[in-house]
């Protein structure tokens, strides 16, 4: 029996009876999800489901079940469905999220449980939404290496401390959460956004690359890192836990030490 | 850089009242450093501010008397001092373009259409110059003993004859 002990405590509360993986508990959820069809009408509406679920169900399992099972119009994007792809960041319960992240039983299913497009960015159906504002302001900042040297017979060596220090901002995988989080983007959609600076952060802390003063240039823009205004919105959203806000700091920091 | 405009399917003309549809409209970077300065000006004047006001307030309010010496006597007598009239200023002048340059910010956040955005800040720009402009003549020009027809106004603060 020592190897059972060795096993990770579940978080799930398990009844005493229940054994082995067969049972989960289940429970019913009730669904808000935003609707908004433009063939059918400019206004979006709520609609309600009713679903069992279990206690090891995501959100984005019981949009599933509702797509699957109940109503086959209702549209979102999902691809790798295990919080690497970034495709179903969504707003859920008022909070954006990656709804293949956020586990039902953490939330609180004896009320309705609302899900929406993600704001700031035009929906196109349902819970998708136009992400194309996103990436220009992501392109905008050239999130590729640059480099002027000699091109390296072997690779770009770098040092572990090197490589330390933009650690946090590898992380982003694009889900648009925090920028959609921002209630600077929500006003006009023209400030860069958490996503791009954190992208920016990536590799102006590089020391591989060149480009770091091209891209605070581009970031001391009056849409750019000064829009900021700490809110933290941004790193709240985060569903990787980049410190985002910091990130943003520190290339204030960079742009202000280069300038005076 | 070209100017970046995207067409988006679906976006902006055709959404709905409730419905946020930003388009993308940068073009090209904006030049100087406007934004950073008045990012800089903030967190410095707010730090200035901190030693002004609680310096205003010990000396008005706190020492000798307190709140109950403070008249047109004792403005006066402040004013009378350089230092005073050099404080004041310095308080009266980051004061109002603190607090303008954070009032720009919120209307720049909040502010929808362009026109509206305009508007509000001729409204804003103008206040603070008449505030900062009325406020420096006072300092500067302050008069003690107001005459009126050569007899002074009673509370003035007059020279024994």
């Amino acid at each position: 029996m020592t190897a059972e002990l060795a096993e990770p405590a579940s978080k799930i509360e398990l009844p005493a009876h229940i054994g082995g993986g067969g049972d989960i508990p289940s429970f019913d959820v009730h669904l808000r999800v935003r609707r908004y069809n433009p063939e059918v009408s400019d206004e979006s509406t709520w609609d309600d489901f009713h679903v069992t679920m279990y206690g090891t169900d995501r959100v984005l399992d019981a949009l599933h079940k509702v797509k699957w099972e109940i109503d086959g119009s209702v549209s979102f994007r999902r691809s790798c469905a295990h919080g690497v792809c970034g495709s179903d960041a969504m707003r859920i319960n008022g909070r954006n999220r990656l709804a293949c992240k956020t586990l039902l039983k953490d939330l609180d299913t004896s009320k309705p449980i609302t899900v929406e497009p993600i704001k700031g960015l035009p929906v196109e159906k349902d819970l998708i939404v136009d992400m194309e504002p996103f990436f220009q302001s992501f392109r905008e900042v050239m999130p590729f290496l640059i480099n002027r040297g000699h091109e390296p017979t072997k690779e770009r060596l770098q040092s572990a401390e090197d490589r330390e220090r933009f650690d946090d901002t590898t992380k982003c995988i694009l889900c648009a959460a925090c920028t959609s989080s921002c209630p600077v983007f929500w006003t006009d959609g023209q400030y860069f956004g958490p996503a791009a600076i954190v992208n920016a952060h990536r590799f102006i802390f590089d020391s591989r690359d060149d480009a770091g003063d091209m891209r605070l240039e581009i970031l001391n823009d009056k849409e750019g890192v000064w829009r900021c205004r700490t809110t933290f919105n941004c790193t709240e959203a985060c569903p990787r836990g980049i410190q985002v806000t910091q990130a943003i700091a520190e290339v204030k920091q960079a742009i202000l030490s280069r300038k005076i | 850089m070209s100017a970046t405009e995207i067409q988006s399917p679906r976006s902006a003309a055709k959404v709905g009242s409730d419905r946020i549809a930003p388009q993308y409209r940068r073009n090209g970077a904006s030049k100087g450093n406007f934004e950073m300065i008045a990012w800089l000006f903030m967190r410095l004047s707010g730090v200035v501010l901190v030693v002004l006001i609680f310096g205003h307030l010990t000396v008005n309010l706190l020492v000798g008397e307190g709140i109950h010496a403070i008249d047109f006597g004792f403005v006066a007598g402040k004013w009378a001092d350089p230092f005073w009239q050099v404080w004041d200023l310095a308080m009266l002048w980051l004061a109002m373009l603190h607090g303008t340059n954070g009032v720009r910010t919120i209307i720049n956040d909040y502010a929808e259409k362009d026109a509206t955005r305009l508007w509000l800040k001729i409204v804003l720009y103008a206040a603070t110059t008449v505030i900062i402009v009325l406020g420096t003549m006072v300092i500067f020009t302050f008069d003690p003993c107001p005459m009126v027809n050569g007899v002074p106004l009673p509370g003035g603060f007059c020279p024994a004859p």
